[in-house]
């Protein structure tokens, strides 16, 4: 494999890695953007998302439906278990944000902390602590070109990825509802005096956000091929980064977060001792944190940006 | 008839009382202005009205609806909409956007509807995106629309506040200081702008600073002193009530009596203590 080829494949890697951590950094981003929490129990949300799909999936193969009915499967899967991560989510925010909102913000983080280690607790009793297989529906299929590889898997994820990014992005910028959640993040008193409901806004975002994490979940199962209840901790970290370096807040901000921290760690993992490449996430981090808090595409603000 | 109704309201934050047995009416279809001295209330009586703040006492209705205890976002959708003081635009949208906000209450598509983008749901936005067309010509900020809102020149963000509010298709508009700012041209633009939708049967609500406007284009002043009404009648009786002048300009004031643009000058230089 000459140099053009394996970099050619690195970018595949890095494009289909940074769509899944855009994917998650925008749940971090929308919640920051309207109440300006970090959900802590995004990467729990993420995980019960993997779960569903991998019930899901399971019973679809022990009835033969995958191989019959292929692109249903795949509906029913993600459809699934984004609805039931769009509910958890909302019962999250009403158990652990909804009474702590007008309190301090130190409490809610608590509170988002707690209800974090109560998830995952929760997924460990009732999925085990083993790992759990994802049934191989794609297969190693693929399409070679110029020397490099893409899976039919990674294919149909990163597909799937931009349709539902664009999809939020249409949400949010043509929709009634989609302005009034950009309104509720520029100014509160503002959206309600004008007859917004900020409850209900931040009921969607709460069920938006988490479902996009959801499918986040079920594309790392089908992909990895496993799942686990502390599976989300890793993500959640990376998709954390994400959403920080894009300027937390700030939709497309995330998009792109995802995408850079994806490459730097492929190319890192490429060229580089690959067991350093989570600490050059972290790194990242710190920079970003401590050269321009504000992000790359953040104003300093919470507000959602256009 | 009354439109709206204050009923011996009182308001107290801890042991301050903002706003002290207020009884207030403001009739259908007029100007009516509320001054006083900085501190006095009168922002109090607005958020109190739009149900940011619950009056610790008494009553608030509006054509016969009791609004105490509503939230905001249903105050609007009985047909009062307001502006505030500083200039609270959404700045990272557009300014037609800003408008399509205001129409948010009177529009129906819920979360389904907008994922599935329905037949309603798309006429739907269209018909709002020309009346908020409609409405941005009114104010001549049509040609702007396109421009985020941050953009806008000071007296045209001041114009789009008022032009977002009335998006909200109120009965009622309540304006915090519309003048605030302003000079001279851009404040006899806006008294004019006032009378114009006056005169499309809208009541209009003034909490202002600017004397000449509030004596210019209201028909009732209401004249407020920590939190209690003192005065209250057309702009002339309020020119001559000594209380009025003892209220702004201290007692001892009457021996050397002012013209009105006089005490909008020493009205603004109290407001900068």
């Amino acid at each position: 494999m000459d140099l053009s080829s394996f970099l050619l494949q690195q970018i595949i890697n890095a494009v289909f890695l940074g769509s899944i951590y855009s994917l998650i950094a925008l749940g971090y981003t929308m919640v920051y953007g309207i109440i300006e929490l970090i959900n802590f129990a995004h990467g729990e949300l993420f995980t019960a998302g993997a779960f569903i799909g991998v019930i899901v999936l399971t019973a679809l193969q022990q009835m033969g439906f995958v191989e019959t009915h292929f692109v249903l499967t795949m509906i029913i899967v993600f459809v699934m278990s984004m609805s039931y991560v769009a509910v958890l989510g909302v019962a999250v925010e009403h158990v652990a944000y909804k009474p702590l909102r007008t309190s301090s913000r130190l409490s809610a983080l608590l509170s988002a902390l707690g209800m974090s280690i109560f998830l995952s607790n929760g997924m460990m009793l009732s999925q085990g602590v083993s790992d759990r297989a994802y049934p191989q529906v794609f297969g190693i299929e693929g399409i070679e070109f110029m020397g490099a590889r893409i899976t039919n898997g990674q294919i149909f994820i990163i597909i799937l990825a931009v349709a539902l990014m664009v999809g939020l992005q249409l949400f949010v910028h043509r929709t009634r509802l989609g302005k009034a959640m950009r309104a509720t993040a520029q100014n509160k008193t503002m959206a309600r005096i004008l007859g917004i409901d900020i409850d209900q806004t931040i009921r969607i975002t709460f069920m938006i956000g988490p479902a996009l994490g959801a499918a986040a979940g079920v594309m790392v199962g089908l992909h990895y091929g496993a799942v686990r209840f502390d599976m989300g901790f890793i993500f959640m970290i990376k998709a954390f980064a994400a959403a920080i370096l894009g300027g937390i807040g700030s939709i497309p901000g995330a998009m792109l977060g995802g995408l850079i921290i994806g490459t730097i760690e492929v190319m890192w993992a490429a060229f580089l001792p690959s067991a350093w490449k989570d600490v050059t996430t972290f790194t990242v981090l710190i920079m970003v944190l401590y050269f321009k808090p504000s992000g790359l595409l953040g104003e300093g603000t919470t507000e959602v940006r256009v | 008839m009354a439109e709206l109704l204050l009923k011996n309201v009182t308001m107290k934050f801890g042991g301050l009382l903002a706003v002290d047995n207020l009884d207030l009416e403001v009739p259908s279809g007029k100007i009516l202005s509320l001054i006083g001295p900085n501190g006095a209330g009168k922002t109090t009586v607005f958020n109190l009205i739009t149900g940011v703040y619950k009056p610790t006492e008494g009553t608030i209705t509006y054509n016969g609806e009791t609004l105490n205890g509503l939230h905001s976002n249903k105050v609007v959708s009985r047909g009062i909409a307001r502006t505030f003081q500083n200039i609270r635009l959404f700045n990272s949208m557009t300014v037609l956007e800003n408008v399509q906000v205001g129409f948010h209450c009177r529009t129906r598509s819920g979360p389904v509807r907008a994922l599935f983008k329905t037949r309603h749901e798309r006429q739907e936005e269209k018909d709002i995106i020309l009346k908020s067309q409609e409405i941005l010509d009114f104010f001549g900020l049509v040609g702007h629309q396109n421009d985020y809102a941050s953009n806008l020149a000071y007296g045209e963000q001041r114009r789009l506040e008022i032009a977002r509010a009335l998006a909200t298709q109120p009965k009622l508009l309540l304006l915090d200081e519309p003048a605030a700012g302003m000079n001279p041209k851009e404040t006899a633009e806006l008294m004019e702008l006032i009378i114009k939708l006056r005169d499309t049967g809208l009541t209009i609500f003034l909490v202002e600073h600017d004397m000449l406007l509030v004596m210019g284009i209201s028909e009732v002043v209401t004249v407020l002193d920590y939190g209690q009404k003192i005065a209250e009648g057309t702009p002339k009786e309020i020119q001559q009530n000594e209380t009025v002048i003892e209220a702004y300009l201290g007692t001892g004031a009457l021996s050397k009596k002012k013209k009105p643009e006089q005490q909008k000058n020493i009205t603004r230089s109290r407001q900068h203590d």
